[in-house]
């Protein structure tokens, strides 16, 4: 019952008829039109089931999480669903630790009613066992940056959290089939909710003149406001959930349209969470590929990259092809367990590997100890011998460049690869040859002594 | 479960649009400033209004309006099962929450700055539709105490079951899952205050459910009316008028 109206900072009376005014004229103070939503921006994290929203300057993150719990008495078939709203008091002077405030309350409710009572989340999934055990999801809103329009932001985060989460799975087993076994994430993929439609809620601000209705509002049109209606709905047009608590009377009318409004609103809003949470899970599964060696897929980071085109590398070839895939194969397997331990050096080794594969993909001799710093000098003259050295010349920058940034770059397509590993063998092999050869070596060096000569004649 | 008969007839025997019978009476707390106490069927609610008086915490005062507080509690005995905790549980803050924002938008707050209406509400028996019947005992409390309002507050509550709208849900009703809608209304100068809803209906048929429940509001605010005038011939009686 206790509003600490203390903390609460307060618009300046000019602010106030400022912001009346402009209304008055269908113009807002951060120059939307009434009915325009902020930028809305949804990132995932690494962990499953955590999502970050921000929504112009609110910003706002959902973290999920389940339980194996008894289910209640009167619905003994169903799992539970949960929210926890936590106002961290660095979102707003007025926000207060310890225990919510009735804002806090009242947000929590609203998207709980949103999910829960619409069937959103089906809950007869999450039964493992009938009476005994149920799968309890909890859903924990952390306001971080009130912008204004938490309910939305605080909606759009639950919800992209939800759709990213993955329960483990779990079997019955033990003597009678009674015991619940839950098995870890690695032995078994883990499972996400079934749920069968988004429920997105949007918030109206009424003002006292003549039935103003904005979308969306700021915080500073949250202080001016005479009061708010949220609004819940799925792209079906259906209402899943309306929360007017009191404030400014509205006509029936008013009403009606901003409900239809809204449903056009959570049309656009559905498809926006529907493509990041495609996105994140397209991510996310190329990711996993990364952890077995021997797949061919493209690969997301940098050393997987080297990996895969190492691979790639030895398929093509003819000639002395098995015995150097498998050395190949094998070094690609000691260049993986290196990989994790030193960066450089690995990064080193696998440079110095395309320049061995490279070499092989040419026809030179096949033996290759993948633990030397160095490369043969016999293998770059043979090389050297039977090719060319104009690629060098002219892309030995392009591979300079690419071999710094090829860490640093996560996402590289593999014929760029190819390319830029045979240049920077092609750039390796030349500065090799320096005390050897006379006139191929050393392109760059014969360039610098141009470029030396020149300016010295300038002089 | 079937909650409307082929006759047409719901659970306990009404019509689809007929509302339970309301019965109100004021008075009821002799302390308070107003006090009142609203029955729908059975659904029993008192309300007692303190106010408008200092305000007990400083910090809390509004130099130019009333503060308005509510508290919305209900009685251990109120439901079924006995209630393990009455208030401070989020339902109840909620709904203290949301009568608290519906009364204050239609008391005159500026004419009386740095005062402070305390307003109490409690379930007494919990048969669906409290939020409701709170809303209504609190007008009339207020009423009671003689503070200043814009216009009567009503609600009244209408749900959606078996492909009919229902007025006025009772708990067995309300507790079937189905779309349950209250609405505050402001009868005089034709507004809606207040409106919840859950679970999920179509916006076609949503508009016909709440033109339902605003149908309910208008008739309650009628009853009130009357119980109004009753109460005024009544005290005008007993000065000797």
């Amino acid at each position: 019952m206790e509003t600490r109206l203390a903390n609460i900072w307060r618009l300046t009376v000019n602010e106030k008829k400022f912001i009346e005014t402009a209304l008055q004229s269908d113009l807002r103070i951060d120059g939307r039109r009434p009915f325009d939503f902020r930028n809305i921006s949804i990132k995932f994290s690494r962990e499953e089931g955590s999502a970050e929203v921000q929504l112009g300057q609110t910003h706002v993150m959902a973290f999920v999480t389940a339980q194996l719990t008894q289910p209640y008495k009167d619905r003994p078939n169903e799992g539970t669903l949960s929210m926890f709203t936590e106002f961290s008091p660095m979102a707003d002077p007025s926000f207060e630790p310890g225990r919510p405030s009735e804002a806090a309350v009242e947000l929590g409710r609203v998207i709980d009613r949103g999910l829960r009572e619409s069937r959103a989340v089906d809950t007869e999934s999450l039964c493992v066992l009938s009476g005994k055990s149920v799968w309890a999801v909890r859903v924990d809103l952390h306001i971080l940056d009130n912008g204004g329009n938490l309910v939305d932001a605080a909606n759009i985060a639950a919800l992209a959290a939800l759709l990213t989460f993955r329960r483990p799975e779990c079997s019955l087993g033990g003597e009678d089939g009674q015991q619940v076994i839950v098995h870890p994430p690695e032995v078994r993929e883990p499972l996400p909710l079934i749920i069968h439609h988004l429920p997105i809620a949007v918030t109206f601000a009424f003002f006292s003149n003549e039935s103003t209705v904005v979308v969306d509002p700021t915080h500073y049109e949250e202080a001016v406001m005479g009061g708010r209606m949220t609004a819940t709905l799925n792209a079906n047009n259906d209402i899943c959930a309306i929360q007017k608590a009191g404030g400014e009377g509205v006509l029936q009318s008013v009403i009606m349209q901003c409900l239809r409004i809204a449903g056009q609103k959570a049309y656009d809003i559905t498809t926006k969470i529907k493509n990041a949470v495609e996105s994140y899970n397209t991510e996310r599964a190329l990711r996993k590929i990364k952890r077995h060696p021997s797949s061919v897929a493209l690969d997301i980071s940098g050393a997987g990259v080297n990996k895969e085109k190492n691979q790639n590398k030895p398929v093509p070839q003819k000639g002395d092809s098995e015995r150097s895939n498998l050395t190949s194969e094998k070094s690609v397997a000691d260049q993986s367990m290196d990989i994790e331990g030193e960066a450089k050096s690995s990064e080193q080794q696998q440079t110095n590997k395309i320049d061995g594969d490279a070499k092989n993909f040419i026809g030179g001799p096949s033996s290759w100890d993948p633990y030397s710093a160095g490369v043969n000098s016999d293998f770059l003259k043979a090389s050297l011998a039977s090719r060319g050295i104009k690629m060098p010349r002219r892309k030995e920058q392009d591979s300079r460049g690419e071999n710094m940034t090829g860490e640093a770059k996560p996402v590289e397509p593999s014929e760029d690869i190819n390319v830029s590993s045979s240049n920077i063998e092609a750039s390796e092999t030349v500065l090799w040859t320096n005390g050897e050869k006379t006139l191929k070596d050393a392109v760059k060096p014969k360039n610098k002594r141009k470029m030396k000569s020149s300016s010295t004649s300038e002089r | 479960m079937e909650f409307v008969s082929p006759e047409g007839l719901r659970l306990d025997g009404r019509r689809p649009m007929e509302m339970r019978q309301i019965r109100a009476e004021i008075g009821a707390v002799a302390k308070a400033d107003g006090s009142a106490v609203f029955e729908m069927g059975n659904t029993k609610v008192i309300a007692a209004v303190y106010g408008p008086r200092e305000v007990q915490n400083r910090t809390q005062q509004i130099n130019d309006q009333a503060l308005v507080r509510c508290e919305y509690s209900m009685a251990n005995f109120s439901t079924g099962d006995r209630m393990r905790k009455p208030k401070g549980d989020r339902r109840s803050t909620e709904i203290s929450l949301v009568i608290r924002q519906t009364m204050e938008a239609c008391i005159l707050t500026h004419l009386m700055p740095r005062s402070q209406i305390d307003i109490f509400v409690q379930v007494l028996q919990a048969d669906g539709g409290t939020r409701s019947a709170c809303i209504n005992a609190a007008t009339l409390a207020l009423a009671d105490a003689g503070i200043p309002m814009r216009d009567l507050v009503t609600s009244c509550s209408s749900g959606y079951l078996n492909s009919t709208p229902l007025l006025d849900l009772n708990y067995v009703e309300d507790s079937a899952g189905g779309p349950d809608v209250t609405v505050g209304f402001l009868p005089k100068v034709d507004k809606v205050t207040l409106l919840q809803m859950d679970s999920k209906l179509p916006i076609d048929i949503f508009e016909n459910v709440m033109q339902l429940a605003i149908e309910g509001c208008k008739a309650i605010a009628n009853y009130i009316r009357e119980i109004m005038l009753e109460n005024t011939k009544q005290l005008e009686y007993r000065r000797g008028i």
